[in-house]
């Protein structure tokens, strides 16, 4: 295992275990306002200091984890629920119109630009988490559809494939029971940098106040919130910045050395 | 040539033509009637129907689309809800700000990974190229407005280099709006650069191990003529590509980023349209930010061909 395996796992395990930890245990309640301590830098009490309405800054980091990493899985699942099967499908068709149709929608969705129609989205069916995973999940569709059809089509020339369809398996059920398994390394890797990109997408939308609304804690509205406020207390936009570089610098690392620990010959297209 | 330009060209018209369907399908679907959100909940209806017919809100859902679509090939992008001015003077006016931002932060960003790029690849698995692989991982992980906003406690409040934020504008002479555009534009373009410097470093790479660079070494080239004669200029194809697409993510960007800088531009437009529910504005922005996306897709495609012969024949 390569250092930067070990390191992006560590990294990601703590926060997604901080996450988790939130449900039963935070120093302080994350909402209770507290304003005779209002804007403490990091301190014994506080270790991460408090906001400008006195609340414990540490609890709403644990807290706004959640939203971060709901936000972002639930939308490589939507990326992936989808985006497999149409992937499969194009590749057990090859040639065909279907094959084409998926493809070419593919690229279709590849060209826009994918924070514009996010902001698109939640401006028409209004500001939320649930609309920000809608418009962050889609646009994950063609990146595993085309991954999936990628190394499908190659698994597809293979020995083994032959032997199945000799045996009378038809082409859904060779697509379940071996190509999505030859598969299934490439859309580990290939799921933790969407998930990343996802932690990165959410904290956007939420700055612009286009994502997960109050009193739900999110790592991009503590930004908003702290950017007339950083002459002053400027550990207001340090804490939730640092937090989201060490939760997508951790899941990078971790998506790069998977890959190569998974396997060595797979090369990920990465930009 | 011609035949792969044509087939790229029908395309580009066919992804806008879908693009244009689908952003006005969801604005249609959108909530509430702009002409009775004007006028409030105890508009007259003979008012109220008097505002529809003015809007070009009376006629069938198809016959709205056309009229839209023909406009804007018009040049004709309707009249704001709020504002009552013609959308096509107000993007006009903000485009001045965006896309000389998303230029400057390109810009930055090709000069500063080129080298950077280049060094790390010439010095494969040695400290220097380690140095610049650990950096641009960082710079990845970093979102773009937070770093805005670090450059503004750095520069702005602290060192008082540069105002926190807004547009000095361009009649006061180029000096004065570079000067406002500056830390916004290295705010978006580092983190690319981090992308673009590790896209330059593998496609050099790839090239280093080529059989002509072999024999470029073999007749005599030293290691450096080798590298910038024949690496770097192969290298330069797969690296075009990602420019062309990170002009789109900088457009896009400097939506977010205009807000961190209160810069009058498409990204602040944007954003006052949703609160005041003036869709026609998000509607023919986000159209005018698809088309631009697209078409320089399309050009980054076209120079593509026109370099490499060899992607012609594959569609």
């Amino acid at each position: 295992m390569s250092r930067a395996l070990i390191l992006g796992a560590a990294l990601s395990s703590v926060v997604v275990l901080m996450a988790l930890l939130s449900f039963v245990w935070t120093p302080y309640d994350h909402a209770a306002l507290n304003i005779p301590d209002k804007l403490q830098p990091p301190n014994a009490q506080h270790w991460f200091g408090t906001d400008h309405f006195g609340r414990d800054m540490f609890s709403m980091i644990m807290v706004g984890a959640r939203t971060s990493i709901a936000v972002a899985l639930v939308a490589v699942g939507i990326g992936m629920g989808f985006g497999v099967p149409l992937g499969l499908t194009a590749a057990a068709r090859k040639g065909s119109w279907l094959d084409e149709l998926i493809m070419r929608g593919n690229d279709l969705v590849f060209a826009f630009p994918s924070l514009v129609i996010a902001i698109l989205i939640t401006a028409v069916f209004g500001p939320g988490a649930v609309n920000a995973i809608i418009a962050i999940g889609i646009f994950n569709i063609p990146v595993f559809a085309r991954i999936t059809r990628g190394a499908a089509l190659s698994l597809w020339e293979r020995e083994f494939i032959l032997a199945a369809r000799v045996a009378g398996k038809g082409a859904a059920r060779i697509s379940a029971e071996h190509i999505l398994p030859n598969v299934a390394n490439l859309l580990i890797v290939q799921g933790t940098i969407q998930f990343s990109l996802g932690i990165l997408a959410e904290a956007g939308l939420s700055y612009v106040g286009l994502g997960a609304q109050p009193p739900t804690p999110s790592w991009g509205r503590m930004l908003a919130d702290a950017q007339t406020m950083v002459s002053f207390a400027p550990h207001l936009a340090l804490i939730p910045g640092l937090a989201i570089i060490v939760t997508v610098l951790g899941l990078n690392l971790l998506g790069d050395g998977l890959r190569d620990w998974l396997d060595p010959r797979i090369r990920v297209a990465r930009a | 040539m011609l035949r792969y330009a044509l087939k790229r060209l029908i395309s580009l018209a066919l992804s806008l033509a879908v693009a244009s369907v689908v952003i006005f399908a969801v604005i249609e679907v959108a909530p509430g009637d702009p002409a009775s959100f004007m006028l409030g909940v105890n508009a007259q209806p003979e008012t109220l129907a008097a505002l529809r017919a003015e809007l070009g809100l009376d006629v069938s859902r198809p016959q709205r689309y056309l009229n839209w679509v023909s406009g804007m090939l018009a040049g004709d992008f309707g009249t704001s809800y709020s504002y009552r001015t013609p959308v096509a003077q107000m993007v006009a006016d903000r485009l001045w700000v965006s896309l000389p931002l998303a230029l400057y932060a390109l810009t930055l960003s090709t000069l500063i990974a080129f080298p950077v790029g280049i060094y790390a690849a010439a010095r494969r698995g040695k400290p220097g190229d380690l140095a610049v692989m650990g950096a641009t991982q960082l710079g990845i992980a970093v979102p773009n407005f937070w770093f805005a906003m670090m450059l503004v406690l750095i520069f702005a409040i602290n060192l008082r280099w540069f105002n926190a934020g807004g547009f000095a504008g361009w009649d006061n002479g180029l000096w004065a709006g570079l000067h406002s555009l500056t830390l916004p534009a290295i705010a978006l373009a580092l983190p690319q650069a981090a992308i673009l410097a590790r896209v330059m470093r593998s496609a050099l790479l790839d090239i280093l191990g080529e059989d002509f660079m072999r024999t470029a070494r073999a007749k005599g080239l030293s290691r450096r003529q080798a590298l910038w004669r024949h690496g770097v200029r192969n290298a330069l194809i797969p690296v075009l590509t990602i420019i062309g697409l990170q002009f789109s993510f900088l457009l896009a960007g400097s939506i977010i980023i205009e807000q961190v800088f209160y810069l009058p531009g498409l990204g602040r437009l944007v954003f006052q349209a949703i609160s005041a529910r003036d869709l026609i504005v998000v509607e023919s922005v986000v159209m005018l930010l698809v088309f631009a996306v697209i078409t320089v897709n399309f050009l980054v495609d076209l120079a593509y061909a026109a370099v490499d012969p060899r992607l012609r024949s594959r569609t």
